[in-house]
Order: C-alpha cells, then sequence, then structure tokens
C-alpha cells in the first residue's frame, strides 16, 4: 500500500461505521461477490439494491457473519467495524453479532410470548439482570419499535400469533433490545402490506438517530425514501454507490440507469 | 405481393366432452374402493388377531376355587400345644386338604382313585393353609371353609376348554373326576374368581401359580436401563450430526451405517451382546442391565433417525433469528432448536422403547430366556421380560398355559397401546406452529 493509500484508508475508518475493502465471497466455486469496496456511515440508512442474485444480501450477511454458518462459504477481503477486522481470528462472532443485530426477510419471532421475544437477547448476554430491569427493556425496545401500544396487554401470548407487520416489527424491537451499533435489514418488507410498510418505513427514519442501518431492498421507491445512501450491486459487482439522490437522479454508470429506470431487473 | 402466408394452426380447445368427464369420476371412485378395500383388510386382520387372542385368554384373568371344610386340629398341628413357629411351619399341612376332601368323598378308598382325587387341588394348597395359620395362630383347633385354587386341569374343564364329550381316553379329566367337579360344583364349593395370582406373582410349572408381574418388572427394569443409555445418546448424537457436525465423506459414512444398523436384524445384536458384554465383559447373565444395554443398542438408530428428523423440521429462520441476536450455536440449540424438536424426539423415543418392549430374538442370547420364579429386585437380578414369557408359556405343554399366554399377550398390548397413546398424547401437547 502507498503512503496516499494507507492516508485514505484511515480516514475512511475515521469517517465511516463499516469499511468494506475488496470483499470476496465464494460459495464453493461459484464467485458470489466480486471485489466489493463500500463505506457505511454513522446513523445513516444505506440501501443496497439490485436485481435478484446479485449479492446484495450476500454482501449483508457478511456483515455481521451469518456466511459463516452456510456450508462451503468462504470470505475473503477485509471488513472493519469501527476500525476492527470482524474477520479477526480472536473476533469473537457472537459478540460482533450483539453489536451488528439483523431483521430477516420473513418475520420469525421465537415461538414463545412476546415478552421473551425481546428478553432473549438482553438474557444470554447478561443486559438486565432483575425483573423490573428487563420489564424496562421490554417495553422500551417494544415502543422504540412502535408497537407497545399494540402489545401491551398481550406480552404473554405468543410473538407467532401477531399479524406479520407486527411480527417484523417485534423482530425489530428484539434486534434494538440489544442495542446493537448496526441494524442489518434484509429486505425487511418485502412479505408485507403496504400499510405495515409505511410503517416500517417510518420506523427505520427514527432509529437512525441512534442505528446504523444497512437495508436491502427491491423496492426503489422505498430505497430513495428510507436511505441517504445507496449501493447498485450488479451480477455480484458493486456498481456504484454514493448519495440516493445523487444516484437516483444522475447515475454514472448506464447499468444503474438501466435498472433504475425499469430497463431491466 | 410476395406476402409469406403465415402456417394456419388449429386452435386446439380442451376436450370438455362428458365421455372424459365420466372417466376421470369413474378413476376416482375406483381408486377410493382401492383404498377403503385396503383398509378394510387391515382392519379386518386387526379384529381378527385381538379377537383370536382375547377369546382365547380372556379365561385366565379368573381362577376356579373349591371351598373346602378344613379342620385345623390342635392334636395334628401342634401336639404340644407350644405354638411354637417354627414347628408350625414344618407341619404337613398338604394333608388337611386332603382330609377335606377324603372326608367330603367317604366312598373313595382305594389308593389311585386317592391321589386322583388329591389332584383336584392344586399344590399350593398346603402352603397357603401353612401361611394362614402363621399369620393367626388362634386358627388351630377350628375348623373353617378355606377356598383353595383348583388345579389347572379342573380349571380348564369348568371353563369349557375340555369337552365331555371327548372319549375319555382323549381327556386329561376322566369320568371320574368329572363327576367329583359335578359334585363340588352341586355342593357350591367351586367358585371363579378373579386371578389376582396371575398379576402378583412370577413364573411358575404350575399354571394356577403361574404369574406375569416377574415378567413385567423384568421389563419395567430392562426398559429403564434402555431409556437411560439410548436416549441422551442418541440425542446428542443426532444433535451433533445435525446441528455441529461438517458435511464431508465421513460424516456422510456415519449417517449411511446409522441407517443400516436400524435394519439390522436383532438377533444380531444380542450376539453382539453375548461375545461383548458377557464373554469379554463378564457382565451377568440373564440380568435386566445386560439386557437394556442390548436393546439400547438396537434402539440407537431409531432414537438418532427420529431426532434427526425432528431437527431437520425445525425452520432454519429460528436458528437464524437465534444467531442473529447473538445466541452462540450451542444457545441456538439448547434454547431453541431441542425445545422445538422436542415433541419429535420424544414420539421418535417412544416408538424405539415401544420396540424394545417387543423385542425378544436379541434377549434369547444373553440369557433372559430361562425360567424365573423370582421377581427381580434389582438390574442384576436373574429376569425375564413380557415377549419372553410369552414366548416360554407358548411353549409349556400345559393346556392352561395357552390361556396365560394370550391374557400374556393382551397385558404386553396394553402396554405397547398406552406407550403409543403417550407418544401421540406428547405430540399433541407440545406441538407449535411457527
Amino acid at each position: 500500500m502507498s503512503a496516499v493509500e494507507v492516508q485514505e484508508a484511515q480516514i475512511a475508518h475515521d469517517l465511516h461505521k463499516v469499511v468494506a475493502r475488496d470483499v470476496n465471497v465464494y460459495y464453493g466455486e461459484a464467485h458470489a461477490l466480486k471485489h466489493v469496496d463500500l463505506d457505511i456511515g454513522s446513523n445513516e440508512v444505506t440501501s443496497l439494491i439490485g436485481p435478484s442474485g446479485c449479492g446484495k444480501s450476500t454482501f449483508l450477511r457478511c456483515l455481521n457473519r451469518m456466511n459463516d454458518v452456510i456450508e462451503g462459504c468462504r470470505v475473503t477481503g477485509q471488513i472493519t467495524l469501527d476500525g476492527e477486522d470482524i474477520y479477526d481470528k480472536s473476533l469473537d462472532v457472537v459478540q460482533l453479532r450483539a453489536r451488528v443485530g439483523m431483521v430477516f426477510q420473513k418475520p420469525n419471532p421465537f415461538p414463545k410470548s412476546v415478552y421473551d421475544n425481546i428478553a432473549y437477547g438482553p438474557r444470554i448476554h447478561g443486559i438486565g439482570a432483575g425483573k423490573s430491569e428487563m420489564d424496562e427493556i421490554v417495553e422500551s425496545s417494544l415502543s422504540r419499535a412502535g408497537l407497545w401500544e399494540e402489545v401491551k396487554d398481550r406480552l404473554e401470548k405468543p410473538g407467532t400469533g401477531l399479524s406479520g407487520g407486527q411480527q417484523q416489527r417485534l423482530c425489530i424491537a428484539r434486534a434494538i433490545a440489544v442495542n446493537p451499533e448496526v441494524i442489518l435489514m434484509d429486505e425487511p418488507c418485502s412479505a408485507l402490506d403496504p400499510i405495515a410498510t409505511a410503517k416500517i418505513e417510518e420506523l427505520i427514519d427514527e432509529l437512525r438517530q441512534n442505528f446504523t442501518i444497512v437495508i436491502v431492498t427491491h423496492s426503489m421507491q422505498q430505497a430513495a425514501r428510507v436511505s441517504q445512501k445507496t449501493a447498485f450491486f450488479h451480477l455480484g459487482t458493486l456498481v456504484e454507490w454514493g448519495d440516493t439522490q445523487e444516484l437516483f437522479t444522475n447515475p454514472r454508470d448506464e447499468r444503474t440507469q438501466g435498472y433504475i429506470t425499469g430497463r431491466f431487473g | 405481393m410476395t406476402e409469406v402466408a403465415a402456417p394456419i394452426t388449429e386452435i386446439r380447445r380442451p376436450d370438455l366432452s362428458g365421455k372424459r368427464v365420466a372417466r376421470r369420476y369413474a378413476a376416482e371412485r375406483r381408486f377410493r374402493a382401492y383404498g377403503l378395500t385396503a383398509i378394510f383388510i387391515a382392519v379386518a386382520m386387526l379384529g381378527l388377531l385381538l379377537v383370536s387372542i382375547v377369546s382365547k385368554g380372556y379365561s385366565a384373568f379368573v381362577q376356579t376355587y373349591v371351598e373346602l371344610e378344613i379342620n385345623f386340629d390342635a392334636a395334628k398341628i401342634d401336639p404340644d400345644g407350644t405354638r411354637d413357629p417354627a414347628k408350625l411351619a414344618a407341619f404337613n399341612y398338604q394333608g388337611l386338604v386332603n382330609d377335606a376332601l377324603y372326608a367330603q368323598f367317604p366312598d373313595v378308598t382305594e389308593r389311585r382313585e386317592r391321589r386322583s382325587l388329591r389332584g383336584l387341588i392344586g399344590n399350593s394348597a398346603g402352603i397357603e393353609l401353612r401361611d394362614m395359620v402363621l399369620a393367626d395362630p388362634g386358627l388351630i383347633g377350628t375348623t373353617r371353609e378355606v377356598a383353595f385354587k383348583s388345579s389347572d386341569d379342573f380349571d380348564t374343564f369348568v371353563k369349557g376348554h375340555i369337552s365331555r364329550d371327548l372319549a375319555e381316553a382323549d381327556r386329561r379329566v376322566k369320568d371320574q373326576e368329572i363327576a367329583w367337579i359335578d359334585a363340588l360344583e352341586a355342593d357350591g364349593q367351586v367358585d371363579v374368581r378373579f386371578n389376582t395370582t396371575f398379576f402378583t406373582t412370577g413364573d411358575s410349572r404350575e399354571p394356577e401359580q403361574a404369574g406375569i408381574w416377574g415378567a413385567a418388572v423384568g421389563s419395567f427394569l430392562t426398559l429403564t436401563i434402555t431409556l437411560l443409555l439410548s436416549f441422551p445418546i442418541g440425542v446428542l448424537a443426532a444433535v451433533y450430526l445435525e446441528e455441529f457436525a461438517p458435511k464431508n465423506r465421513l460424516t456422510d459414512l456415519i449417517e449411511v451405517n446409522i441407517n443400516n444398523l436400524a435394519a439390522v436384524p436383532s438377533i444380531v445384536f444380542g450376539l453382539l451382546g453375548l461375545a461383548v458384554f458377557l464373554n469379554f465383559l463378564g457382565m451377568p447373565r440373564s440380568a435386566p442391565l445386560v439386557g437394556g444395554m442390548v436393546l439400547a443398542l438396537m434402539t440407537l438408530p431409531t432414537i438418532i433417525i427420529a431426532a434427526r428428523a425432528a431437527l431437520k423440521a425445525v425452520p432454519p429462520s429460528i436458528r437464524e433469528a437465534a444467531l442473529g441476536v447473538g445466541a452462540s450455536r450451542l444457545q441456538t440449540v439448547t434454547h431453541h432448536v431441542l425445545p422445538l424438536a422436542m415433541p419429535g424426539i420424544l414420539t421418535g423415543t417412544i416408538i424405539g422403547m415401544a420396540q424394545a418392549l417387543g423385542e425378544t430374538a436379541p434377549l434369547l442370547m444373553i440369557g433372559m430366556v430361562a425360567f424365573i420364579v423370582d421377581i427381580p429386585g434389582g438390574f442384576t437380578d436373574p429376569a425375564t421380560v413380557l415377549p419372553v414369557q410369552i414366548y416360554l408359556w407358548a411353549d409349556a405343554p400345559e393346556r392352561a398355559f395357552v390361556a396365560k399366554t394370550s391374557a400374556a399377550i393382551m397385558v404386553l398390548l396394553t402396554f405397547l397401546i398406552f406407550m403409543n397413546a403417550v407418544a401421540v398424547l406428547l405430540r399433541k401437547r407440545f406441538e407449535r406452529r411457527w
């Protein structure tokens, strides 16, 4: 690395929460993600867009090492969180996931009570020793996810009994209950109706105050509505990324142009 | 004008004729008829089995008793009048029973005849009288009616399993004995009661004294060992293979081997037990401990396969959710996956245990086929198990054991139905949706 490059990297680390450099992902022989460099800023919403199979979800799952559980998956390159290499051998993946929470495409509450869904994370990480402290965490997490008013009378009912949109907000509440620094969302609204989607989008905008959010979405309108930065992936490469406004109004690459105008994808 | 004529393609509409529809309906009706026939045959076979077992076996649940006037003659039992228990115990009480019989039929004097007269009463009568006297020495000097178990031939005759119409030479019960039995019945001295002996004693050569309890206790002890060994080992193996093991050649090989083990004839496990547990490790023969270990080997593949299937059925989204909030792999398994898989694992385990309960062949090899009278008191006492008891009784020559065999089968079936019902209940109770 030249002195200039080192300096640049340093600046990137200082300015950004998550910095990815030359990230490659292989599923067995298949090269799923090629040489991705991407910076994710603090307290910003970064959306990852692109056609199906372009590697955006794969990249997202690299950020909290959820790819580790996939058989035959190999990641090279460097991803840092606050300047710390998350693929370093000395880093404990469980602690990483406590700092980088995740919300999945399909709402997946535990088949337990609403209360236990929220309390599970804090419990295993040793947050909230007493019952009253835990009650507080549950209430504040549900409130921040905008779900408290709807479920405060049914905390002991199973979380799987809620509606789809409520379940997804429950999953968001579950993720923020452990106070992560980054929240990853993998198409969180794809299984929801427009009203539930609007609620979640509103919520994402509020959560930005306290969390760094990375969201994968298929809806360009959604990316435009909720995110400050947008990255466009195509066939495993990061085509371009930048300010959402800029990318949608004035794309530099013609593939981006083609995608956002609906010519392919 | 060189217009290229487009090839005229005929538009093909679906054939909606009534004939096709009728054929489709007919095929459906035929298929249903086949299904119903199959179910009917299965139910009929089951019904036939149950009817044959119950009709043969129900009479073993009752026992014929003969009431006799017993004179507890003080001069005979305790001539010294000391009431010394040792002396009281030493007296031949069978003599009192014989005296009562002779008194009942005074015209029987010939030795051969007297012997067959004595044969009407089961030979446990003397022991019963002794126990009565030892429990209450005040009986000495009194006369009272005591009910004795009849001999098995008498019992079988009263229950109608021996026909009067047969030629005397073909009958176990001779004409003279029938005359005595008729006389006793006419006097109201013959009584058919519930057979508690059958449920409280161990095996015996005398059918009227043989019971199922020894085998039931043996089965219980054996299955306890089986469960204690196979459940934890099976579940741990399944969890490791399903949740932790890398997918490579070695684990594939292990998986194939487990599946093959499930199909190995059970007697092979018995031979293994004989070679390893008895001959090499020198463990006791006929013991529930060894039987349980052999059956555990046999049950393990069943439990592992069932447990793996149950673990596989837990949706991956639950694992992702747990990992996503920062649970370790072990926490993910113990907090979420295993509890969700538990109903399936338990169902598999109970089915495996039910299979083990009905297993005979491997136990024959390790000596659990022995004739054992005592109720086993521990895991290393000689014991037998219910299916082996059935096998032994089915082999016994006395006519009364036919009913006992069927009765024992009923007891075994009751246990099996109970265990399967528990499996169904567990599944219903803990089934969760996600």
